[in-house]
């Protein structure tokens, strides 16, 4: 590998990179979070509920998810999303189906464990009071529990753009699709692997810098 | 106002034998009744208070709160519990509410009094214990004295007919003690009915009508603060005493 040459890809192939790549990554992860986060808020609402046949899809549908590889999912998503679909879908549509069911179930138990987080005596000194379990749910325990959970949709925010790679074998336009097309055009391997890894690394900073910066904010306010 | 009949609860921990703490609890306590629980730790008296307001659900024996018998599966238990305050050893405020918040959320949501009645309570409320120049901040910035204060305040603004306490100053400084208990002092001069369970002896003795003395799972001994703290008759109260005065 020569500098050289990373330096000559780099000023050819920057457009593939950091405007197709990066835009298509960041894309993927938004509409993965967000998906996800409506799909997490209803799985995790299934699995609190006091309906146990709702709590047991809700849990056998997360268990399965975190049982399986992220990989196969994403295959399973490519090929199946289209076929149960009446119109067309884009392979990165098909994909982030896939990405977003993977990421609600994470998150689905990650909103709980931030459910769960708040003390248990707020719960009770709320019904003490005579307020039902929702109004107690939604006027005291979840305002507390946003902010243990804000901070844990940033870093799923921050894992999936790491994550959606994975797609990139069905060439969805991604940061690592851009490297399968540079390197098919260059044969220098290891020149596009280095610039993309410096992508992944540049981006997982920026936002992890802001993501600490808005917790920290959160605690402030506390 | 509160009988209890032949109370029984035992918390079931996986793995293990199930804890049996309320072993038959048959007590009643009257209206404009102060009534203090004394007993070492361990003993039930806060399972005991918490099964007043159903907080802890007995799995054998009746709980009447004013003619209604509240471990019946038919009554809907939020109204009653709207007659009861309760007050925690640990606060247990709203971190996320202001100081006003946290006590007009309950009269609000269920709907006993507008936001602006409401408000004119909490503010008549607050006075009455020293806290209105702290209305409009958060828990965080109040001492554990101020906390508890407002925490005795929003139950109050419900305008319950009987107070639980469960060890209200047992978290505190020792140098906060004493405002809180002199709130509580105020509050059963003016005849509010109230239980609470406490383990400062010298305030029991002064504003209990009668203390009730809590040992593995019953009510070991009953009477007036004299009877109890200077003629006790169970073995298990004198020597409980012996460790505690003085
Ligand atoms: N939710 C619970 N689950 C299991 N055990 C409990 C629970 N609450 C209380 N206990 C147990 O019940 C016993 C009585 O507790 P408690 O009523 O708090 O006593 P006291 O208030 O007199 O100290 C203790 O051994 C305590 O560990
Ligand atoms: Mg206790």
């Amino acid at each position: 590998m020569s500098f050289s040459n990373v330096v000559r890809i780099f000023t050819k192939y920057w457009k593939v990179f950091l405007i197709t790549g990066v835009s298509h990554t960041l894309l993927l992860s938004l509409i993965t979070v967000v998906f996800g986060a409506l799909l997490g808020l209803i799985l995790c609402y299934m699995r609190m509920s006091f309906h146990k046949p709702l709590r047991a899809v809700s849990s056998f549908i997360v268990d399965l998810i975190r049982g399986t590889p992220m990989l196969l999912q994403v295959y399973v998503g490519y090929f199946l999303v289209p076929k149960l679909l009446p119109f067309k879908v884009s392979e990165f549509m098909a994909v982030s189906v896939a990405f977003s069911i993977n990421s609600g179930c994470y998150l689905s138990e990650a909103f709980r464990s931030g459910i769960q987080a708040v003390d248990k005596g707020q719960m009770e000194a709320a019904r003490s009071l005579g307020l039902t379990y929702s109004q107690a749910m939604k006027k005291v325990i979840l305002p507390q529990a946003l902010k243990n959970i804000l901070p844990e949709l940033g870093n799923e925010f921050v894992t999936i753009t790491k994550d959606t790679s994975l797609a990139s074998t069905f060439f969805i336009g991604d940061i690592m699709t851009s490297y399968l097309i540079v390197r098919g055009n260059t044969f220098l391997t290891f020149e596009c692997l280095f610039i993309v890894a410096v992508i992944y690394y540049v981006i997982n900073k920026i936002l992890t810098f802001f993501l600490n910066r808005f917790e920290r904010r959160l605690r402030v306010s506390d | 106002m509160i009988r209890t009949e032949n109370v029984h609860k035992s918390f079931k921990v996986e793995g293990r034998e199930p804890l049996h703490v309320l072993k038959g609890i048959n007590e009643h306590i009257t209206k404009g009744e102060v009534v203090s629980i004394i007993g070492p730790s361990g003993g039930g008296k806060s399972t005991f208070l918490r099964c007043l307001n159903m907080l802890e659900v007995p799995e054998e024996g009746h709980i009447w709160f004013e003619g209604v018998d509240i471990t019946s599966s038919d009554i809907d238990i939020n109204i009653h519990r709207q007659k009861m305050g309760m007050v925690f050893q640990h606060f247990n405020v709203f971190p996320n509410m202001t100081v006003m918040q946290n006590i007009t959320l309950a009269p609000v949501q269920t709907k006993k009094k507008t936001q602006a009645e409401a408000d004119e309570i909490a503010i008549a409320l607050l006075n009455r214990v020293g806290l209105i120049e702290k209305k409009n901040e958060h828990p965080s910035r109040l001492s554990g004295g101020q906390k508890q204060r407002l925490a005795i305040v929003r139950a109050l603004a419900m305008e319950p007919d009987v107070m639980l306490f469960d060890e209200p100053t047992s978290a505190l400084d020792p140098e906060m003690v004493g405002e809180v208990l002199d709130v509580i002092k105020d509050l059963v001069k003016s005849g509010m009915t109230s239980v609470i369970v406490t383990h400062e002896m010298g305030f029991a003795r002064e504003v209990s009508d009668r203390i009730l003395f809590m040992d593995d799972g019953i009510i070991a001994e009953s009477g007036t603060p004299d009877q109890v703290m200077r003629n006790p008759q169970n073995p298990r109260t004198k020597d409980f005493l012996s460790k505690v005065l003085y």
